[in-house]
């Protein structure tokens, strides 16, 4: 048995034999914010979760995503520019933090 | 579970309601080769609707239950006879319907090599309604399902034909562009994707059209091979299983058409067709242009198999789009 199987994706609901109420509510509240066209269109919901996908780097969400874009009208192009979008902000994210060292290095009295 | 079986669990009894529309196939010609196609159309295909049946076609448009004849092919413009029965029927007072693939005037016929750039004034002429396949509004994925340059010769093909009056508001001139998925996977939900056509076609290229038809892709011919070949046949299936709608199978169009091959063959739908799943009448007797019968027709029973899992998933799926 591998850590990352393709099939486990289908047993996803099966979270649910151990804490059914909780899971139930989780699935509830997942399928409206995922699944239903209001502020956001259904298209857009789906760009955003591939590009949390491939931030948080879950390859079920991957998969299911990438169908999930398809499935709901986006091509190609857009789904690769959500996950250049997931990639520059995991960078940004990575820098800003360059500021924190520059306060530590200040404080230390090794730069002005 | 097979589709019949299906069918019985939701105590669905599909009966033929009408024979509404002639579907006729009239060639496998086609100057494109698309990797979809349920019929396995190419420009070195041959096959055509030979004289003999030509003539029961149009003696057959004169039966008031017929209201719509419907041509598909292959690019059914390259049968060799395909002006001589537009102008024929257009005669007779019925809708016509052209699956035009928008790229057709374009190329030389295959066989031939003669211009078909006549093409659009002659639909005009006639007010045949036209419906086009364009997989989607940009380029990628309509030249990754169609061929390289398909997107632009579709542009070009949609702008001549706004310009004679097609898509406009009004005009009386109609055409209705196809969206089916390139891939392994279902179409998205038809209206709001029309809406994301009508603003994106509007905005890039000033196009305008009437309805967009969101299909399902069959696991039939080419597709299903293709499926196979990527070990995605069974969860494709299990998909369209699991979204099996009623609703939608109430709808499905085989209840309301009769589908004829170029050989003089009649079908229940252009699926059936393209698997030789010939129709019978109670008799059990092979239905073709030869003997055909509409009272008889009526009252067969259609022919099911796994493939109509594909019109009777989510919203449904027909040659005008969801169902439901």
């Amino acid at each position: 048995m591998n850590y990352y199987e393709s099939n486990d994706l289908k047993k996803f609901p099966k979270i649910s034999d151990l804490s059914p109420d909780m899971a139930a509510k989780f699935f509830e509240w997942y399928g409206l914010v995922t699944g239903t066209d209001s502020a956001l269109t259904k298209r857009e919901k789906a760009l955003i979760a591939l590009a949390v996908s491939h931030t948080l780097k879950c390859p079920y969400c991957i998969d299911a995503y990438t169908t999930g874009c398809l499935e709901n009208g986006a091509d190609p192009q857009q789904m690769m520019e959500a996950v250049q979008v997931s990639a520059a902000m995991a960078a940004g994210v990575t820098l800003v933090h360059g500021v924190q060292m520059q306060n530590h290095l200040r404080e230390k009295g090794v730069i002005d | 579970m097979n589709f019949s079986l299906m069918l019985q669990k939701h105590k669905l009894n599909l009966n033929p309601t009408s024979v509404d529309t002639l579907q006729v196939n009239l060639t496998k010609l086609c100057n494109q080769a698309c990797r979809h196609c349920h019929v396995d159309s190419s420009p070195k295909r041959t096959e055509a609707l030979g004289d003999s049946h030509f003539e029961k076609v149009i003696a057959l448009m004169q039966a008031p239950q017929i209201k719509t004849l419907d041509l598909t092919g292959g690019a059914p413009e390259l049968h060799p006879r395909f002006k001589e029965l537009i102008e024929r029927v257009s005669g007779v007072g019925k809708k016509i319907i052209v699956r035009h693939n928008l790229t057709v005037a374009f190329d030389p016929h295959p066989q031939t090599g003669m211009s078909m750039l006549w093409l659009h004034d002659f639909f005009q002429l006639h007010k045949v309604s036209l419906v086009s396949s364009l997989p989607y509004y940009r380029e990628f994925l309509t030249d990754r399902q169609r061929g390289h340059g398909v997107f632009k010769k579709s542009i070009l093909g949609l702008q001549t034909l706004n310009k004679l009056g097609y898509g406009v508001k009004d005009s009386g001139l109609e055409i209705n562009l196809v969206y089916n998925p390139v891939g392994h996977y279902l179409p998205p939900e038809q209206s709001g994707l029309e809406l994301e056509y009508k603003k994106e076609l509007k905005a890039n290229f000033n196009i305008e059209f009437n309805n967009l038809f969101a299909i399902t892709n069959l696991p039939v011919k080419r597709f299903k091979e293709d499926l196979a070949r990527n070990n995605q046949l069974e969860e494709y299936m299990e998909k369209l299983i699991n979204a099996f709608n009623p609703q939608a199978a109430l709808g499905v169009m085989c209840r309301s058409m009769l589908s004829v091959s170029w050989d003089g063959r009649i079908y229940d739908c252009d699926f059936n067709q393209m698997l030789e799943m010939q129709s019978r009448t109670q008799d059990k007797v092979a239905v073709s242009l030869d003997n055909f019968n509409i009272e008889s027709f009526l009252n067969r029973n259609i022919l099911w198999a796994d493939h109509c899992y594909g019109c009777t998933a989510g919203a449904g799926s027909s040659c005008g789009g969801t169902i439901t």
